[in-house]
């Protein structure tokens, strides 16, 4: 055991490449624990952010700025009463939101944060996630049909046909990047990682090539993942104001915090996907035009940066908060996230700067790596943010005019974009 | 004993994860068929086809897995679903089982297991004696040379693969025309 | 178009398709179970009360083919109070709160209807300043009353946050409601004769405010809506409905003139002053949820024009005419109706010479109106329903009362 734990330290290939089963375990472990967080940061950014929109100030009071709200939420889940209803099946109903877990959270075996920070290189990476997300479907099909009533089973079937009218669109898609993979090279790959490096060789995000057609995939994608998701302005299915309540009516307490939970972590995963196959996965901007080693030093000055700002941002709110006993540990407990935030901004700055000279120190290869996990993570925060956005601003599509959109727009643009693409591939090379 | 290391997957406890996914897919199999509830057995279902796609990706061919993932499991299994739930069938499961034939099904099934016995016993040459060391790499691109290559050497396949897609075709602009209720 | 209607409303012109005319069956339907999900016969809905985009207590029982809506019927009657019962026991100065609390959303125009035809029934007339400060205060209201419609109607098809914009701009005018007599919402702000309050110190100055504030606002709405797609396509020809139905029905307000029939009773009947002001009528092609929605929006312009016309040349003078002290209208009996928000308010009152109305009978705009629904919904999906509740803006204290 410590002998594959020390024969992986050093290595720059994914666990799974280099049969090392143990940080395998240990890469999982890690991205269980950071989705579950990422899932909580979602929900209280989610609250605050909507509220911002609508002008108003979301949770304030657990916690400094309602920062502790995810953690009262999951509690109050936790202790809420389990009703099942009396004719439902038992078992099916208990097992139903654990299938749309295991899938959402399945997907993150094969999702690069980095070029050796990945659970596993599999050859058939975006196949695979694709592939389980499908599976994902099945669970909210199953949840429909277990509450035994048939307004959930009347909107998990609407549901689930929205997303499997939307897989095929996304599909399409993502087979349009796949063929630039194989542009320079000659043969395409599957895997999450060859894509990126792909990108990586020509220099180029596939967003932006062959402009505009890896623009219009890109879009294509961007909106079919929302319908996927079940979000608006695509979410009809589980909408309070109509007649069909959502397969989610019948479940209480911690069974629905799953479902919760396996939809946050479907939107982070299929972001993912958007990021890894058109904006770079995890190089910085401009790694070609700007690949002088003060410009490297600059990127990887970002992260530290932008931790010291969200600690700025905590001191700021610190400072304004009310001077009155009823106050207290709120600006404590503020003060103490900031002083937090700070301290790590603190390290990442000091990483950064041990490790820009020596090329293979132990701060090097955690400067890259933290570089890596950056740039990824913040591309995916950007769609989170918009998620929130859309779901905000626009109304709610009409369960035809969805599918509508779904068959008779998306799927013959992306089918469009994948024969241009194709030919154009062609041409060039 | 375990020549197959390449840059890609090493195979890991081979025969544990054998086991345990053909048991899987045996114990499911027989669950699709001995339970009631349409739904469970649909499940049942959904349970043998996993571990079948992991029995795929243990035989070196991840692009099957995947395919087995994405179609069957995650698309015709959910129009099984699909279809067990909008029809009301409830009365039939309470009904009693109509299994009065069962002498004859036995001796089907008995004599499906003499003929797969003696195509192993006959044709024991046949069948590879050792694990084969497949580049896990080749699976898509094999795939993809067979049925998209040039016909003859490579392509063996193009042609049938072209028709099939156009019998899909027509299958669904079928199933569009017998639905709808005005085009 | 006043008309003498008595509360009858289930025998109207359209009562020709079969479905429609089997209305007394459908009562029977209700006894029976809910009919299993996917027989392709119809199958009966039950919408409420209880629900959150049904705008108050309404029942609404929908019969189906599938998705499509076949017919509708209202089950109304949750919210009633009796207040017209209670008329007939109440002085007429005693009932003027009374009124507040049938359209509880735009009270002051329910309070301005009802001082109206009590002083016609009098035979007194309010002195100018009096009117210019109603048509001041009902024009604000018609300006709340449409911002909480549009909160409301925006949320039931999805957008959530028109809400909480037009309900932050709204406290604008509450507060100057508030200023002016004391409530925000009933605020029982005119009296048989005239007002009683004197504008406040600062009236002018927070109204004219008001009139800066609030044109900016109104583009902040229409550029969340009215040029997005999801809008256009939820609300384009859903819910049509034409002028000659909207006639026969007795639809008045803004879903007649989404219809294209140009009548407004500010322009056609004028009452309160507004002869006196130069202002424009909305008017609609289709008839469908969008040309209402548009209808009301340019309406909430015409009346900030309105507000400032009449804030510009206020009279001087006194706030109240001549009104004994005791108000004993001579025998007879009075139709008035002004143009509330949301349609034609009537009030029919017959006196018998004594301190309390022998019979007062309130002509709610949303009550009438809600009879289009019926109409509008034929052939609607189910998730339309709720778009079109939203866009008749009914209020279910008025249609109970």
């Amino acid at each position: 055991m410590l002998n594959q734990f020390m024969s992986y330290l050093g290595s720059n290939v994914t666990p799974g490449s280099a049969n090392n089963q143990l940080w395998a375990l240990i890469y999982v472990l890690i991205i269980f624990a950071g989705v579950s967080v990422a899932v909580m940061a979602m929900n209280w950014l989610e609250r605050k952010a909507l509220a911002h929109f609508q002008i108003r100030l979301g949770p304030m009071r657990v916690g400094p700025h309602g920062l502790l709200q995810p953690f009262a939420d999951a509690l109050k889940l936790m202790l809420k009463e389990d009703i099942i209803p009396a004719e439902a099946d038992q078992f099916v109903f208990w097992v139903a939101p654990l299938i749309g877990l295991l899938a959402s959270f399945t997907v993150y075996t094969v999702i690069p944060f980095g070029p050796s920070q990945a659970v596993s290189d599999m050859n058939i990476g975006i196949l695979f996630m694709l592939g389980v997300s499908s599976l994902g479907v099945l669970g909210i099909v199953v949840a429909g049909w277990a509450s035994n009533s048939h307004y959930p089973l009347i909107g998990a079937l609407r549901s689930s046909a929205q997303m499997v009218s939307y897989e095929v669109a996304m599909g399409l898609a993502v087979v349009s990047a796949i063929l630039m993979t194989s542009m320079k090279t000659g043969t395409g790959t599957l895997s999450m990682l060859g894509i990126v490096e792909a990108q990586q060789e020509q220099g180029i995000w596939f967003i932006f090539k062959f402009f505009p057609l890896g623009l219009i995939a890109f879009v294509i994608f961007a909106i079919a993942m929302i319908a996927e998701t079940n979000r608006a302005p695509f979410d009809m299915a589980e909408a309070e104001s109509e007649l069909t309540a959502g397969y989610h009516t019948e479940y209480s307490g911690l069974r629905w915090s799953l479902f919760m939970l396996a939809e946050y972590a479907a939107m982070i995963a299929v972001s993912s996907i958007a990021v890894t196959l058109w904006l770079g996965g995890w190089m910085r901007p401009f790694p070609n035009l700007l690949h002088a080693p003060a410009w490297d030093f600059i990127f990887s000055l970002f992260p530290g940066i932008t931790f010291g700002g969200l600690a700025a941002i905590a001191f700021i709110g610190t400072a304004r908060m009310p001077a009155h006993s009823f106050f207290k540990v709120q600006r404590i407990g503020l003060a103490v996230f900031a002083a937090l935030l700070g301290f790590l901004a603190l390290l990442l700055l000091v990483i950064a700067v041990a490790g820009r000279s020596a090329d293979t120190s132990l701060a090097a290869r955690f400067n890259e790596g933290i570089g890596y996990v950056y740039w990824f993570v913040l591309k995916v925060a950007v769609f989170m943010y918009l998620f929130i956005w859309y779901r905000a601003t626009w109304p709610r599509y009409r369960f035809d005019q969805l599918m509508k959109i779904g068959w008779k727009v998306m799927l013959p643009i992306s089918l469009g974009v994948l024969m241009v693409t194709a030919i154009v591939g062609v041409l060039v090379s | 004993m375990n020549p197959a290391i390449n840059a890609g997957m090493a195979p890991v406890a081979t025969p544990g994860f054998f086991y345990v996914l053909a048991g899987l897919a045996v114990a499911s199999g027989v669950a699709v068929i001995t339970r009631r509830n349409a739904v469970h057995a649909a499940l049942a279902l959904i349970v043998t086809l996993l571990s079948v796609a992991g029995l795929y990706l243990m035989l070196y061919a991840p692009f099957v897995f995947a395919v087995q993932l994405f179609v069957y499991a995650g698309g015709i299994m959910l129009l099984f679903l699909f279809v067990i739930m909008l029809v009301n069938i409830e009365r039939s499961s309470k009904e009693r089982r109509f299994n009065r034939m069962w002498p004859v099904a036995l001796a089907a099934s008995c004599a499906l297991m003499v003929l797969f016995l003696s195509a192993f016993v006959k044709g024991r040459t046949l069948f590879p004696d050792r694990l084969m060391p497949l580049p896990e790499s080749s699976n898509t691109q094999q795939i993809a040379g067979m049925l998209y290559g040039e016909a003859g050497r490579m392509g063996q396949y193009t042609f049938a693969f072209e028709i099939a897609s156009l019998l899909l075709l027509v299958a669904i602009l079928g199933a569009v025309i017998m639905t709808k209720k005005k085009i | 178009m006043s008309s003498h209607t008595t509360d009858s409303t289930r025998n109207t012109a359209k009562d020709t398709t079969s479905d429609v005319s089997n209305r007394a069956r459908s009562h029977l339907d209700l006894e029976t179970p809910e009919k299993p999900y996917l027989d392709s016969n119809e199958l009966i809905i039950n919408m409420g009360p209880q629900h959150p985009a049904t705008h108050g207590v309404l029942r609404v029982i929908l019969k189906l083919d599938g998705e499509k809506v076949l017919g509708t019927e209202c089950v109304i009657g949750y919210l009633h109070r009796g207040v017209e019962k209670i008329a007939e026991n109440r002085t007429y100065t005693m009932f003027n709160p009374y009124v507040d609390r049938m359209d509880y959303v735009a009270a002051v125009s329910n309070g301005l209807g009802y001082c109206e035809a009590v002083e016609k029934l009098l035979n007194v007339e309010a002195p100018p300043r009096a009117k210019y400060i109603r048509v001041i205060l009902t024009e604000l209201n018609r300006i709340a009353s449409h911002q909480l419609w549009l909160g409301t109607h925006a949320l039931d098809i999805g957008a959530m946050t028109p809400l909480f914009y037009t309900f932050r701009d709204r406290e604008e005018i509450l507060k100057i409601f508030e200023r002016y007599c004391g409530a925000r919402l009933t605020t029982h702000a005119f009296r048989i004769g005239g007002c009683q309050y004197e504008t406040y110190a600062g009236f002018e100055k927070e109204v004219k405010n008001f009139l800066a504030f609030f044109p900016p606002k109104i583009d902040e709405y229409e550029a969340l809506l009215t040029t997005n797609r999801i809008w256009l396509e939820r609300t384009r020809n859903v819910g049509v409905i034409s002028g000659a139905d909207c006639i026969a029905l007795g639809v008045t307000g803004p879903v007649l003139r989404a219809s294209g029939v140009k009548w407004d009773l500010r322009k056609a009947q004028p009452y309160a002053a507004y002869s006196e002001f130069d202002f424009e009528i909305p008017i609609g092609t289709n008839g469908d949820t969008y040309d209402r929605y548009m209808v009301r929006m340019v309406e909430m312009r015409q009346s900030l024009r309105i507000i400032e016309q009449a804030i510009n040349g206020m009279p001087e003078g006194p706030i109240m005419g001549k009104v004994p002290k005791v108000i004993k209208p001579p025998v007879g009996e009075i139709y008035h109706s002004i143009e509330a928000p949301k349609g034609e308010l009537g009030y029919f009152i017959v006196s018998d010479g004594s301190t309390q109305p022998y019979r007062l009978r309130v002509r709610p705009p949303s009550f009438v109106n809600l009879q289009a629904l019926d109409i509008m919904v034929r052939g609607l999906l189910v998730a339309d329903v709720v778009a079109v509740i939203g866009t008749l803006d009914i209020v279910l204290g008025e249609v109970d009362r």
